[in-house]
């Protein structure tokens, strides 16, 4: 009776979703999706792993790239954004102590994203529309493979998620920002210099320093926001060209293909595309780690006015790097090549390196700490980049890309152990560490669970990366099939693995449900009784 | 020409030892980090000392492996290098056409691979009888896509398309297609 219990009502019955604020639920709504979509992309991402050790019977080859297609994109906009969004539109305010300039528009951001990536997994999964997220042109609009109305909805519900990726930008920079009712007058324009490092560039420059207006985390989420701006515009103006396509088909006119060229287009896209992998997502990691440091140990964070000129450095270069991803490419000029290619690269090395030295810097000069939930994610989120940055600084070499570009060694080493150790265990210490503030309370069902996830997402997440990486290094291609078991001793060795991670979730997702209960998670879809704008009940 | 495999082998390498050594110093962190210990600020000295590294080692890869690795400054300069052989190759239709059966080539001559993409994106790459590959490029339609390589030992070569060009694309493979003949 016990079990049931804490499954309906949570562990102790300590979580009361009625006394919840607007604020709270919002950003609980954000995690639960997130973590939903998070649960789509561990199961496509398994599927995967067995087909690429034997075809599954039933699953056709069509279908098995229209997963390939869904499951970063439903991973990154469906998971990772709901989750990230959700968590800034909640700590901007909560850091700035001010409230959050429309939760209303906070909710659009979230249901838009849920729905539009709704629809583009199920235009994907029903009509098998495959260009992957790469859409190489003309292959997007190359309808003698795909259906033209299943890419027609895929598109629209990518337009969808990118129309409330723009509704958060706004949201973020107008809660900087905006005067709340009854305050006294903000300075907008020094508030968003403070937020885009402005301030602290200028401040090396001037004898009498400025005072920063906005918290290092805060100015660490404006800037990776104009990345999210910059992309959702690439995105949305890539899917209107495609749309263009795909409507003109359906009239029936054949819009000739090579209108587009191919290689500027891929430029443009991966400009717009990169801004996400070594953009926003390498500057919203180290904001973490630095609130999470300093949260943690209740100290300054070593080496501030360092740290917040290598968000802006960090900021300049993700705008400057695409060329890594055309190495391959021999019409790409020399020049972007080594500039862009490899060397602006090089100092992703040196941004995320000096974020890794600040925040452990930070956390030793604390000792001793208890090893709690966030500060042991902390540390596999910082592993996951220390493994994971180096590995895709290697392929970015001219030299080197010419026997990695394509391999499994790019999408193991680097983008898994990237986004599954680095990403989603910083991700986890953040959750861990919101989870108490944002359910007023609620107490965690098993430490002993939290602590199999943690294992569990860890070795799972590094060893699965290992195994690819060797295949990779041993020719095995991404994108790719090999029916003939040719790389299978490192493809069953990289599904046990990935079970590991698999198993990770669950038993995560199950300590959650645990610990808020049935009732709290519906409870948290349910309009707050409470009208304040607070964002937590005083 | 060094073969590909034997950069491969030392990036493998360095690589492998590398991750050893940041596992080893997370788990040290992570044990240390719960102990007592003297609170105290890390010198200054020690970041910027950090910093000097990270630029180094940045920078340093690039120039290391552009005076090593044989085949990039070819890649670079390919178009002042004169080939000593020429296969002019079509992709269609996820099909490659190949202007003979076999692509028959002598060591150490400089081949130049030039492939046209007449409607996607494809890829063109070389891979070992073991599977592991000895090179590739991307195929881009409207483009020029050449590559030189020199091939120094004998071998048979098979060609696969190294992009994703649709749900088709993984069978683009021509088992044998380059046969590369010494002391003949």
């Amino acid at each position: 009776m016990k079990f049931i219990e804490t499954l309906m009502k949570g562990e102790e019955g300590v979580f009361k979703p009625d006394t919840l604020t607007r604020m709270q639920k919002m950003t609980l709504r954000f995690v639960v999706i997130g973590l939903f979509y998070y649960a789509f992309a561990v199961i496509e991402g398994m599927i995967m792993r067995i087909y690429e050790i034997q075809p599954i019977p039933g699953l056709e080859t069509k279908q098995f790239f229209a997963i390939m297609t869904a499951h970063p994109l439903v991973g990154i906009f469906g998971s990772t954004y709901s989750i990230v969004f959700g968590a800034f539109l909640f700590l901007v305010p909560f850091l700035m102590g001010k409230p959050l300039w429309s939760i209303k528009l906070g909710n659009w951001t979230c249901w838009l994203i849920a729905g539009g990536t709704m629809i583009f997994w199920l235009s994907g999964f029903i009509t098998h529309y495959a260009p992957l997220y790469t859409l190489y042109w003309p292959l997007p609009a190359d309808f003698t493979q795909f259906s033209v109305i299943g890419g027609t909805f895929f598109i629209t519900g990518i337009a969808l998620v990118m129309l409330g990726t723009v509704f958060f930008v706004i949201n973020i920079f107008k809660t900087i920002t905006f005067t709340p009712d009854g305050w006294e007058k903000q300075p907008k324009a020094s508030l968003l210099k403070s937020a885009l490092g402005i301030t602290a560039v200028a401040n090396l420059f001037r004898s009498k320093k400025k005072e920063q207006l906005v918290s290092l985390p805060v100015a660490a989420i404006a800037q990776g926001t104009v990345d999210v701006a910059f992309n959702a515009a690439i995105i949305l103006f890539t899917g209107v060209l495609i749309l263009v396509y795909m409507v003109s088909a359906l009239f029936g006119v054949d819009l000739k293909s090579t209108a587009v060229d191919a290689l500027l287009y891929k430029n443009w896209f991966w400009w717009g595309l990169d801004l996400v992998a070594d953009g926003l997502v390498l500057i919203f990691v180290a904001g973490t780690w630095y609130l999470l440091a300093t949260l943690i140990t209740g100290k300054k964070l070593y080496m501030e006015k360092v740290a917040r000129i290598a968000l802006l450095v960090e900021l300049v270069v993700s705008w400057t790097v695409w060329s890594h991803h055309l190495l391959s490419d021999q019409a790409q000029p020399g020049y972007l090549k080594v500039v862009s290619g490899e060397l602006v690269t090089a100092f992703e090395l040196i941004t995320q390196g000096l974020a890794f030295f600040i925040t452990l810097t930070t956390l030793w000069s604390a000792r001793p700490l208890k090893m709690t939930n966030p500060l042991k994610f902390l540390l596999g989120g910082l592993l996951g980049f220390a493994l994971a940055v180096p590995a895709g600084i290697m392929q970015a070499d001219i030299g080197l890309n010419r026997i990695l570009h394509n391999t499994q060694w790019v999408i193991g080493p680097h983008v898994h152990v990237a986004v599954l150790v680095g990403l989603a265990m910083t991700l986890y210490s953040a959750i861990y560490f919101l989870l108490p503030i944002l359910t007023n309370g609620a107490k965690i069902y098993s430490q002993k669970l939290a602590n199999f996830h943690f294992w569990a997402q860890l070795l799972g997440g590094v060893g699965m990366g290992a195994f690819m990486g060797m295949a990779g290094l041993q020719g095995m291609l991404r994108r790719s099939l090999y029916v003939n078991g040719e790389f299978n001793l490192y493809m069953i060795l990289a599904a046990v693995c990935g079970t590991f991670l698999l198993l990770g979730f669950l038993t995560f997702f199950y300590n959650i449900v645990m610990t808020v209960g049935l009732n709290g998670v519906i409870g948290i879809f349910k309009p707050s009784k409470l009208k304040t704008e607070e964002l937590l009940q005083k | 020409m060094v073969d590909s495999s034997v950069v491969l082998h030392g990036q493998t390498l360095a690589y492998t030892l590398y991750s050893l050594a940041i596992l080893s110093l997370m788990g040290w962190f992570g044990y240390k980090i719960t102990r007592q210990g003297k609170e105290h600020k890390a010198k200054d000295g020690l970041f910027y000392a950090f910093v000097t590294m990270l630029v180094i080692l940045g920078v340093s890869l690039h120039i290391v492996t552009y005076n090593t690795i044989p085949w990039a400054e070819m890649d670079l300069n390919r178009a002042n290098i004169k080939a000593d052989k020429v296969f002019e190759i079509s992709v269609e239709k996820h099909q490659f056409h190949l202007p003979s059966e076999k692509l028959v080539v002598k060591c150490n001559d400089k081949v130049l691979f030039n492939v046209t993409s007449k409607d996607l994106t494809y890829g063109f790459g070389l891979f070992r009888q073991d599977n592991s590959m000895l090179f590739q490029m991307q195929v881009v339609p409207g483009h020029k896509n050449d590559i030189l390589w020199q091939f120094d030992k004998p071998g048979v070569y098979t060609i696969r398309s190294t992009e994703y060009s649709g749900p088709e694309g993984y069978n683009m493979v021509i088992k044998d297609a380059v046969v590369v003949k010494c002391g003949e």
